[in-house]
């Protein structure tokens, strides 16, 4: 009898990392993990994202319609978007993790069927480290995560240094969407403008995307503003936009497509979000002097 | 002056006033709350807050209006632009030139539509309208029964929405950031759409009033119409072709904004009784005043932020439409 309880306890000691790893996802969910998951479904293109900058894009076996980065995912599965999940498609892929934001209406129907559910939402910077940090976990190599951070942080202050001093702590106006939309200082595309060092013309009290009465702007004349291309070019035609100074002397970037999501995505791209802000911020900042 | 003119007097009197007052509050309404410091805030008074103001007046009577011609013409007080399918036909119109104009590589911005292409956008929605109404009517066989005339409106209106949502998926690129916009908003209405909306409330208000005795007629049913010497047919499709006007050049400036063609004919009712003439010019300004104050509010309640307008309208109809129910018990 001894013996056998020796080898048990023998057995669990030798038994892999593994068999202990333990994830609370953000609505507070325990989820174990009994081997490294090798068939994922990632339901937002963020964690599509992570999971790839992770090096992990082989053992993705399909994402939701809006996945486009990197190219590799493209070929997968397409399984719908937030409203519209593909519920039987995703079991039929027979997946071992499934990846899903927090406001997913599929998760509970997903976790019926017997799949295991991880919803992360990054919403902040500081959700962005956090959500690599727990994904990395569950792919099995938590070290991947913070390195990746770390290489994304340091990435961020190199970008915040080629800010010129000419347009520094200048206000910025980053419109999401054109009802408008804007990007607060407490959303990540805000914390991401303060790292480069700006200013906001949405200050932390209207909330991350507060939708504003468009004489907002006007009155408050932001230095610079930053959205959509074809959102910048329909601005001028907007009752009283014409009046914006930032637009008439041309204290404004418009982003194409493809960069443009790079900049709406709080996932593993943060960096190269911050390069682009740069770049325009560098733009700007020659014309100013 | 007998006692009903006089009561018809007051009533317009009391919304003019209100329209006035309300008004006074649209040019006061800015991102910092109240404020009537005019002379200060004159550029954004004039290139915002005056169009927006004007605009939304024009738009709840483009839709006070359609309401009320709905309403007599199909003898239904239920009846209104949204329950006959034909608001969901005016959105599909401004869905499909949008998605088209993105398929030509030439993104259209609501905002940014010189006035050849708001036209071309109200003539969209005018189209749609026109084709909404005529489904739901073939799909109801005419007018004779309400209860399948509301039905056939509610499932077309369906399908309609149904098509528009999937043209979205299809080309979300086109119509980014106006999902917001079909919900109705006032946001972004500016001189240009107040002069489509001029046009249209010119051609739709004169031209519907001169068909008001008609729809009196018609309260005492077809056939008594017909005694009385009207052309049915044709008078009928005139009313929805104006019906339609009204609604789609009010769905292509301002979105699908609810319930006012719906509530403004039963405010006036519940205040006065008329025939068709003062009906249709009151409910035209009954529904401006209900837009323009859903408008108002909508800017100041959580000011410098927004509320969709159209979230606005849904509540204060609801809620009067509540009111009505209890007191009366019946429609």
């Amino acid at each position: 009898m001894k013996r056998w309880l020796l080898l048990l306890l023998a057995a669990l000691l030798a038994a892999p990392a593994w068999a202990q790893t333990v994830l609370v996802d953000d609505r507070g969910r325990r989820v174990e993990l009994a081997a490294p998951p090798q068939r994922i479904v990632s339901l937002l293109p963020s964690l599509t994202e992570t999971v790839c900058a992770l090096q992990a894009c082989a053992r993705l076996v399909g994402t939701d319609r809006f996945s486009n980065w990197p190219d590799s995912v493209l070929a997968l599965p397409k399984l719908g978007g937030l409203e519209d999940t593909q519920i039987e498609r995703i079991v039929s892929l027979k997946p071992d993790l499934v990846l899903a934001a927090g406001s997913s209406r599929a998760i509970d129907r997903l976790e019926a069927l017997g799949l295991r559910v991880v919803a992360l939402e990054p919403k902040s910077l500081q959700d962005t480290q956090r959500v690599i940090g727990k994904v990395a976990l569950a792919l099995g190599d938590a070290a991947a995560g913070a390195a990746l951070w770390q290489r994304l942080s340091t990435r961020i202050d190199a970008a915040a240094a080629r800010v010129p001093a000419a347009v520094r702590g200048k206000k910025v106006y980053f419109e999401v969407a054109s009802a408008p939309y804007a990007a607060g200082e407490v959303s990540f595309i805000g914390e991401t403008l303060a790292r480069l060092g700006m200013g906001n013309a949405v200050p932390a009290a209207l909330g991350p995307f507060p939708k504003l009465n468009p004489e907002y702007v006007v009155r408050v004349q932001p230095d610079i503003v930053m959205a959509a291309a074809t959102a910048l070019a329909e601005m001028p035609s907007r009752p009283g936009w014409d009046g914006l100074r930032a637009l008439r002397e041309h204290r404004a970037c418009g982003f194409a497509t493809e960069r443009w999501e790079v900049l709406i995505r709080p996932g593993p791209r943060l960096a190269e979000a911050a390069d682009i802000l740069a770049e325009c911020l560098v733009g700007l900042g020659a014309k100013a002097r | 002056m007998n006692d009903s003119t006089r009561a018809l007097a007051a009533v317009a009197a009391t919304l003019l006033l209100a329209a006035a007052a309300l008004a006074v509050f649209g040019l006061a309404a800015g991102s910092e709350g109240l404020s009537f410091a005019w002379g200060r805030d004159w550029d954004l008074v004039a290139a915002i807050r005056a169009p927006r103001t004007v605009g939304a007046l024009f738009t709840g009577a483009l839709l006070g209006l359609a309401g009320a011609i709905a309403q007599g013409l199909f003898r239904n007080p239920l009846a209104d632009p949204y329950l006959l399918g034909s608001a969901a036909g005016a959105g599909l119109g401004v869905v499909l030139v949008l998605a088209a104009g993105g398929l030509f590589g030439r993104l259209i911005g609501l905002a940014n539509a010189d006035l050849l292409l708001r036209f071309g956008l109200v003539g969209a929605a005018f189209a749609g309208a026109l084709a909404g109404v005529t489904l739901t009517l073939l799909l109801a066989r005419g007018t004779a029964q309400p209860m399948v005339l509301l039905l056939s409106g509610v499932v077309v209106g369906i399908l309609l929405s149904a098509v528009s949502e999937t043209v979205m998926l299809i080309a979300p690129e086109a119509l980014r950031g106006k999902q917001i916009f079909l919900l109705g908003s006032t946001a972004f209405l500016g001189w240009n759409s107040v002069a489509v909306l001029a046009g249209a409330l010119l051609v739709t208000l004169p031209l519907s009033l001169r068909f008001a005795r008609a729809l009196d007629a018609l309260v005492l049913g077809e056939a008594s119409a017909r005694s009385l010497g009207l052309e049915l047919p044709r008078v009928r499709l005139l009313l929805v072709v104006l019906m339609a006007l009204a609604t789609g050049t009010a769905v292509a400036q301002a979105g699908l904004v609810a319930f006012v063609g719906l509530v403004a004919p039963h405010i006036v009712r519940r205040l006065v009784v008329v025939t068709h003439g003062p009906l249709l010019a009151l409910s035209a300004l009954a529904g401006a005043v209900l837009l323009l104050a859903s408008d108002v509010a909508a800017r100041s309640v959580i000011a410098p932020q927004e509320l969709p307008v159209g979230v606005l309208t849904a509540v204060f109809g609801g809620l009067y439409l509540m009111v009505l129910l209890r007191r009366r018990g019946r429609w």
